[in-house]
């Protein structure tokens, strides 16, 4: 059940996107940006990085809202988010606002 | 470069040794003291927050000796000249970041009003078993530099010198007083500011992005720049490069060290000051410093009015220790007399440094009266008889 | 997938303005919240609106004794538990300079404890950051002044029979005029409570609890970082205001976290002139 109510103004809105940046190098997979990313954008690799870890690999890049959570939640400052300039990809409120 | 006229009170005063050496740390420029109240070195601080608004000095009295060196040490790095004074539990408590001072190489000054040790002690009473601690209290190789005023006149001046030798080496250096002439009032001069040569600090000057907080000169004394200053630079206690960050590995070890050592090592000659009187056909010489070398003056006046050819070589900077002085002496003379107030540290260095060439002779001193000369007077007689060269330090009573 | 050699050089994070990026990768264990910590306090630096070359970070001993290390400002790396002492020195002379001592709980409470209860009592305008691992991590594991009752160390292989030391309440007790507590999970949290104490005249105090996967969750059995900050989730409570009489953290016990002191008192150079 869908407990949102439909904003009046939904075309208006536009939501941003997001470009997230992976340091590899950096990375020590912790884990904590896969887990905490609300959009389930990333997910752990199978590759290795250059100290052995498994550095996360961004999964469903359309979906990065640029909430730069992954960001603050990074212990390595291994991973940071920019704005996606193309801003055309809009979606429903349901599909958007569901957790 | 002169002083800062605002902290020098021109003229001639009758002044203790503690409040001159306060005189002495305004004159010289100090404008930061920080203090943990202990008996016999607290006038000090009371003279100087007595003065510090009119100079526009700051003082903060910490929680303990600990803290206090430390906060020293943060005060330096802001560009203020910095000082602290304690007696000896308090320089116990400060070895550890005496050790901090020397691996981040931070111009300071240690006032140090020796009192009768160990642990509690006689906190009233004068001593000197504060000289090898000193030296070698805080753990790992370092040089520092150890200067013993003998008047109140000397803690002025000395106190001036210290802060001068600081700011040149970047290294803490400690003024070894003792309560006797802390506590001693005479006639202390005070020069007018254009006559008191101040050391001014050695700072980078240079684009901001190129400074390395431990690129040192040909020296070995690296620059300093100040904190707030834009120059983010990061400097740490553990062993470092040039730019200040740790590296763990003993290559590193010797590049850091090792210049510690070196930097005041291979500029004794320049450090080092020592009074000599009638050495020139002395048979005997009375080495002395602090308030010993009072008595150890009047003991070679009476001896020379007896007969006894004794001179006297005052250690003016006891560490470094004049050891090319004591060995080109040894060689010209029958024995040393070296009176202490303690059970005999510098009387080591000096035993060393005679490379058995002369007999040392260590004289208890101070039981009967800092100015008391009689056993002084005994161990010289007793140096000048004997003929052959003895092993080892010879007890005199 | 890009690949490493290709993306590597050309990577710049945001936050290369406050953190020297030429250190990382830094010394921390997979897992480890200090990284967190530091990540909250550069944002709340480029954040707040202070002019970063009047800033100066102190350090202690100890993991979150290297951060100093990490932050590109004058930053000190001092001796253990004296960072207190030694970031007093650096105000009292030069009070146009903002301090920031960031240490862990061992360094701060433990040996430098007497600093700190007096530094609060004198009001001195500095931020302190206590990253509270619980244990002593660089050491190899230790109780510390922070372990919880029953808590296993390698210094209790029985588990702790000190109680433990509530920050909150030594630093409210003693005189802060800023006392906050957030885990590393309450990361935006914890970051504007950083941005708020950096504004504050005086001595504010915020406190970070932080997961060590390597030491106190290995020896206690609690899983790796990623467990630690699932258990913050599942217990905490934010509670503003709380009596900090009522903050002490048992064994897997709820954390309450929040700002719980935010007062005005004049501070030591204020005082002093």
């Amino acid at each position: 059940m869908n407990l949102w109510r439909k904003p009046l103004d939904l075309q208006d809105i536009k939501v941003a996107r997001g470009e997230i940046h992976i340091i590899k190098d950096l990375c020590k997979g912790c884990g904590f940006c896969v887990e905490y990313c609300p959009k389930d954008v990333l997910e752990i690799s199978e590759e290795f990085n250059t100290k052995g870890y498994h550095p996360p690999y961004i999964k469903n890049p359309d979906e990065c809202v640029e909430c730069h959570l992954c960001e603050m939640l990074c212990p390595e400052f291994a991973i940071y988010v920019t704005l996606k300039e193309d801003n055309n990809v809009v979606k429903s409120a349901s599909e958007e606002g569901g957790q | 470069m002169k002083t800062d006229p605002k902290g020098v009170l021109v003229g001639s005063h009758y002044l203790s040794g503690n409040h001159a050496c306060a005189e002495g740390a305004l004159s010289a420029g100090c404008r930061f003291l920080s203090v943990y109240p202990i008996m016999p070195a607290l006038e000090v601080s009371e003279r100087f927050l007595a003065r510090a608004k009119e100079v526009g000095a700051t003082f903060i009295q910490m929680e303990d000796e600990i803290s206090t060196l430390a906060a020293v040490l943060g005060a330096s790095w802001t560009g203020k000249k910095s000082m602290t004074v304690t007696s000896g539990p308090g320089l116990s408590l400060m070895m550890e970041n005496l050790g901090l001072g020397v691996m981040l190489e931070t111009p300071c000054v240690i006032v140090d009003i020796q009192s009768v040790g160990p642990g509690l002690g006689l906190p009233n009473r004068p001593s000197q078993g504060d000289m090898m601690q000193a030296r070698w209290g805080s753990h790992g190789d370092y040089e520092i530099i150890a200067l013993a005023p003998s008047s109140p006149q000397e803690m002025f001046d000395f106190t001036i010198k210290a802060f001068n030798l600081s700011e040149h080496y970047r290294v803490p250096v400690a003024v070894m007083s003792d309560e006797y002439v802390a506590h001693l009032k005479e006639k202390v001069v005070i020069p007018p500011a254009n006559k008191i040569e101040i050391e001014p600090r050695r700072y980078y000057e240079g684009p901001k992005d190129s400074y390395l907080p431990f690129k040192r000169d040909e020296d070995l004394v690296p620059r300093m720049v100040d904190i707030g200053e834009g120059y983010k630079f990061h400097v740490t206690g553990l062993t470092h490069d040039d730019r200040g960050y740790p590296i763990m590995n003993e290559e590193c070890q010797e590049y850091n060290v090792h210049p510690l050592v070196w930097k005041i090592r291979n500029y004794v000659d320049n450090i080092i000051e020592v009074q000599e009187v009638h050495v020139e056909d002395a048979e005997v010489i009375i080495i002395s410093y602090g308030a010993t070398s009072r008595a150890a003056l009047k003991a070679m006046e009476q001896a020379r009015n007896s007969g006894i050819k004794v001179g006297s070589l005052k250690l003016d900077t006891v560490w470094p220790f004049p050891e090319k002085r004591v060995a080109e002496l040894a060689k010209k003379v029958k024995a040393f007399a070296v009176p202490e107030m303690n059970f005999g540290q510098i009387v080591l260095e000096v035993e060393r440094c005679s490379y058995g060439n002369a007999n040392v002779f260590f004289v208890h001193h101070g039981e009967k009266g800092v100015e008391n000369t009689d056993n002084i007077l005994s161990a010289v007689k007793q140096a000048a008889q004997q003929n052959s060269v003895k092993d080892g330090i010879i007890e005199c009573e | 997938m890009e690949t490493l050699k290709t993306k590597k050089m050309k990577e710049v994070h945001p936050m290369e303005d406050v953190l020297r990026m030429n250190r990382i990768p830094h010394i921390w264990c997979p897992g480890c919240g200090i990284g967190l910590a530091v990540t909250a306090f550069a944002a709340a630096l480029e954040k707040a609106k202070i002019d970063l070359n009047k800033v100066a970070i102190v350090s202690g001993i100890g993991c979150t004794g290297r951060v100093a290390g990490y932050i590109k400002l004058d930053s000190f790396h001092t001796t253990h538990g004296r960072a207190i002492a030694f970031a007093t020195g650096i105000k009292v002379a030069n009070p146009d300079l903002k301090v920031v001592v960031f240490s862990g709980d061992g360094d701060l409470i433990s040996i430098g404890g007497n600093h700190f209860i007096h530094a609060a009592r004198r009001n001195i305008d500095m931020l302190v950051v206590c990253v509270n691992n619980f244990i002593y991590a660089m050491t190899g594991g230790q109780v510390a002044p922070t372990t919880p009752l029953a808590a296993y160390a390698t210094t209790c292989p029985f588990g702790s029979v000190e109680p433990p030391i509530n920050i909150p309440y030594l630093a409210d007790s003693s005189g802060a005029v800023y006392v906050a507590r957030w885990t590393t999970l309450h990361i935006r949290r914890l970051t504007n409570s950083f941005i708020e104490a950096l504004d504050k005249k005086g001595f504010s105090v915020v406190e970070v609890i932080s997961p060590c996967p390597q030491y106190y969750s290995r020896i206690n059995r609690l899983g790796d970082g990623l467990d630690m900050m699932k258990f913050y989730h599942d217990n905490t409570e934010i509670r503003h205001g709380e009596d900090t009489k009522n903050l002490d953290i048992g064994f897997q016990g709820k954390i309450i976290m929040g700002k719980f002191i935010d007062r005005e008192r004049p501070s030591y150079t204020e005082r002093f002139d």
